[in-house]
Parts: C-alpha cells; sequence; structure tokens
C-alpha cells in the first residue's frame, strides 16, 4: 500500500519539527518546500514570526530588503534555510554554477542571493536538498558560496546546524555530517551510494516520522493557501 | 529642480541614455516592463544594470534584446520559471559581464551612496568564492578591534533608479509603501525615472499615513502616469500575470523563441 503522504509532505513535517521551539525563522527565495515548513511550524505556533524573501504576503519588515540582513547580523533570526547546486561534506554550498572541465562556470544558475551573509550570521543554519544523489551532495563543491566552516578568525556567529535532504536528515558536526535519521523506506546503505561525500552515523540512526492527519490537512489548506502569493505553482499542487 | 511629469513610457525611456548604469528592483516589488519596453523599441545600448538586490524579466529583456552589456546583481531569474534564458546565453557566449554580488553588499553599496560615503564595511562573506570575483572589493582588518577581519565594498552610484510605482501625486512625488529599498534606490541614484500606475490629487507628503512611504520629489527627475506598467510582474496586491510569465520562459528558451516572443511583445 502506498502511503497517504507524498515526499514533499514528510519533508515539509519534518522540516516544521525541527523548528520546534523557534521564534524567528527566515527562508530564502527559490525555496518552496523550506518555505511550506515554516510556515507549518507557523500553523503548530502562531507566535513563531516567519519570513520569506522575495514574498510581499510573508514579510514582515518595513525598512526594504536590507532589513532582513540587518536583523541577522544583531541575531535577531534564529534559523534559516539554504538551498544550492551543490552541497559538500564541509558543509559548503554552491549556490552559482557548475564548472566545466576547463575550470569555468558551464552552467550558471539564479546567483548567490544573500547566502553568503546568512550563512556566517544565522546560528541555526538548515541546508535542505530535496535531491539527494552523488553530484548534488559532493565531496568538494564547484564553488563557495558560503563556506561550512572558518575562515579561522572572522566573525561567525551562524554556520550550518542540519542537512535536509529527500533521503535522510544529517547533523554537522565539527566540520563533517553525522547522518541522524532516515525518511520511511531509506537504508543507511541506500544513502552511502547515493551520497558523494563520506559520512558518519548517530547511534542509533532514527527514522523521520510520517506526518499525521493534522498535518497534512494543515498543509494541504491553510499552508497551500498562505503560500500562493510567493509560490503560486508549488501550492497549487500542493492543495491536490 | 522640479520633477518633469512626461506624457509616456517613450518619454521616461528617453531620459535614460545608452550606457547608463541603471537600477532596478525585483520582479516582485513592480517592475517597469512599459519603459523596458520603450528602451527596447528605441534600440537603446550598453545598459549597466544593478539588481536591487536581484534581477528578473526585465534583465533578461534587455540583455536579450542587445540592449544591456552588463549586470551586478545577487542573482537573476524568472523565479518559479527558472533561470533568465537570455541572460545565461549571453554569458555563455561572452556577450554579456556578469559583476557577481550578494544581496547585503549591493544594499550596503546603495547605503554608503546615500550617504556620500566611499565605502561600507560588511559582515559574513570572508571565505565565500565571490570575494575572488570582486577585485573592487577590500578586506581590512576592524581598526576599533583588531583580529576581526571585514569586508569593505566600495558605493555605487547609479546614473538613474527606474522604478514602477502604485502611486505618485502631480509634484512627482513616489508612493512605495514599505518596499524602501525603492527608496534606497533613489536616495543612490543621480536621477530617478519612475512610471507610475495612477496620478492622485492632492500632496502624498502632506498626508501622515502616506508621507513616511513617499519618494519626495527631491529625488526625481522624471514620472509618467503608464497604467499597468508592471505587466506581466506583479504589482503590490497585483499578482503576477502568471501565464504570461510561463509563456515568456517557454519562448525564450532559444533564441528563435525569444526573437518571436520580442516581435510580439514589441508590436502589442
Amino acid at each position: 500500500m502506498s502511503p497517504r503522504w507524498t515526499r514533499r509532505e514528510l519533508l515539509i513535517a519534518a522540516i516544521a519539527d525541527l523548528l520546534a521551539g523557534c521564534r524567528h525563522v527566515a527562508v530564502g527565495a527559490a525555496s518552496p518546500i523550506p518555505a511550506a515548513g515554516a510556515l507549518l511550524a507557523r500553523e503548530r505556533d502562531p507566535d513563531l514570526r516567519v519570513s520569506l524573501l522575495g514574498s510581499a504576503a510573508h514579510n514582515g519588515f518595513t525598512d526594504g530588503g536590507k532589513e532582513l540582513f540587518d536583523c541577522a547580523a544583531q541575531g535577531r533570526i534564529e534559523a534559516f534555510f539554504l538551498s544550492g547546486v551543490q552541497i559538500d561534506g564541509r558543509g559548503a554550498v554552491n549556490l552559482l554554477g557548475l564548472r566545466g572541465a576547463d575550470g569555468r562556470l558551464e552552467r550558471r544558475f539564479q546567483g548567490c542571493f544573500g547566502a553568503p551573509y546568512l550563512a556566517f550570521l544565522v546560528p541555526r543554519l538548515v541546508l535542505f536538498k530535496e535531491e539527494h544523489t552523488p553530484s548534488t551532495l559532493v565531496e568538494r563543491v564547484d564553488f563557495v558560496t558560503a563556506p561550512g566552516t572558518g575562515p579561522a578568525g572572522v566573525h561567525r556567529p551562524g554556520g550550518p546546524a542540519l542537512l535536509l535532504t529527500g533521503r535522510c536528515l544529517f547533523r554537522f558536526e565539527g566540520g563533517g555530517f553525522l547522518l541522524e535519521r532516515l525518511h520511511p523506506g531509506e537504508t543507511v546503505e541506500g544513502v552511502r551510494e547515493a551520497t558523494g561525500f563520506a559520512f558518519g552515523c548517530a547511534e542509533p540512526v532514527g527514522t523521520t516520522p510520517a506526518p499525521d492527519d493534522a498535518t497534512l490537512a494543515a498543509i494541504r489548506g491553510p499552508v497551500a493557501r498562505a503560500l500562493a502569493s510567493a509560490y503560486p505553482r508549488f501550492a497549487r499542487d500542493l492543495s491536490g | 529642480m522640479r520633477p518633469e511629469r512626461l506624457p509616456d513610457a517613450a518619454a521616461l525611456a528617453a531620459r535614460i541614455p545608452d550606457g547608463a548604469r541603471v537600477a532596478l528592483a525585483a520582479d516582485y516589488a513592480g517592475s517597469p516592463l512599459a519603459v523596458v519596453r520603450a528602451l527596447v523599441r528605441r534600440g537603446a545600448r550598453e545598459l549597466r544594470l544593478l539588481g536591487v538586490p536581484q534581477l528578473g524579466l526585465a534583465a533578461d529583456i534587455l540583455v536579450g534584446a542587445g540592449c544591456a552589456v552588463e549586470l551586478e546583481t545577487a542573482a537573476v531569474g524568472l523565479g518559479e520559471f527558472g533561470i533568465a534564458p537570455c541572460v545565461e546565453r549571453a554569458r555563455r557566449a561572452g556577450r554579456l559581464v556578469l559583476r557577481e554580488s550578494t544581496c547585503p553588499a549591493i544594499h550596503s553599496a546603495l547605503q554608503a551612496a546615500e550617504k556620500g560615503l566611499p565605502f561600507l564595511p560588511v559582515r559574513g562573506i570572508l571565505g565565500s568564492d565571490l570575494v575572488a570575483l570582486r577585485p573592487d572589493w577590500r578586506v581590512i582588518d576592524n581598526p576599533f578591534s583588531p583580529h576581526d577581519p571585514i569586508l569593505l565594498v566600495p558605493a555605487i552610484r547609479p546614473d538613474v533608479a527606474l522604478l514602477h510605482v502604485p502611486l505618485a501625486d502631480r509634484a512627482g512625488d513616489l508612493w512605495i509603501g514599505v518596499r524602501r529599498e525603492l527608496m534606497l534606490m533613489a536616495h543612490a541614484a543621480k536621477a530617478t525615472v519612475a512610471s507610475v500606475e495612477r496620478l492622485v490629487d492632492g500632496s502624498l507628503l502632506a498626508d501622515p499615513l502616506r508621507a513616511p512611504g513617499t519618494i519626495p520629489a527631491l529625488y526625481v527627475a522624471a514620472f509618467a502616469e503608464v497604467p499597468n506598467g508592471a505587466a506581466p510582474t506583479a504589482l503590490w496586491g497585483e499578482p503576477a500575470d502568471l501565464g504570461a510569465l510561463e509563456a515568456y520562459a517557454r519562448a525564450a528558451a532559444s533564441p528563435e523563441g525569444f526573437a518571436r516572443w520580442l516581435d510580439a511583445w514589441l508590436a502589442a
């Protein structure tokens, strides 16, 4: 029997779980699943402040585009989600593009956005990559939009804490990743095969809980509606 | 000097000389597409676009039509409809200079300009490969607290801030509400040129509710009433025309498709 939920809904619920207890979370542009997860967390805890970059409707700022960055530098944002083209075993993210054999940027995506800044300043940086393959989770990124740690001596109150993928949840520790939870149906061996970098395992490795009925109803109802202005196509698919 | 009230988008475009460095807001803040169309009709050349902090449809059209030769931006794309296809083709062909940046670097560079300062420091970014792409950026040690390296970005003073705003009064005061990055653009640029969705009677500055969200005419060189001037992008409260954006993304995926789309758009 196939599950009553989709992989996306599992990820949205997992993201909301990761935000329990947070007071202010920001989500970058072009990140519909983290945005949905943050809005789901707010359904559960109406006191949670959610700021979606690139959305007029979910943006409680009044001082323009710079205010989010000013807030982050002051420690007023606790969690931020960052996706990229590639993420590597040292926690570096690449939002810019892929290099060809000659080292030049062969494919450029949209750009670095605010990542080279927020990755340094937000304490609970959650890396997110739904597509978990050896070409997205790599040993070394082609372009370091933001490094996972360091450089030594640079003011860095923030940095990666977790990496959530379509297969599992990693914790970032000591400059590398530790497999913490597998999504239902995944195995440690399968994750190793699909991952381009080496990682350790928590003991024991847990399982991501399946979303319950109330969670699914919230995702398909109020969360989908709230997302419609920022991610109209995604929201349409989500409401089913 | 009082701002000049002009008849239409073409007259506004005439105020933007070839070679100008033009600041544009993100698509969600009301993109001045009607003026962009007039720039393409005029055959504008060598424009250098600054994304505040990111660029979208307007930049892709200007690059595709051969009007823009340089972008400085934190990102350029079509939102949910993916990368900016004309920009990527021009980049690969070496026809476009892309000055890669990040949102807070652009905001800080404009804030430096609005204060008349040569530069501002910005947190983070050190350790990103971006720094190597930007020889105009500098790293210094915090002079007040040593052993704290920090990045400096030079001021950016655009020639023109090109805006589309929902309301203006007849004196040329422009209402931008909470979209204060448009205020920052107007402060930093040498001149602001704005298309206006709707002109209203009376003074926006005389209304205490509207005045805080209003760019005073002091910064404005020229404005014109251009209804529907941001279509098909979103304008405050008015959703984007998704069908039109999707059709653009599909058409512009090939040079021939873009050329056909452009012909139809220019003829409309």
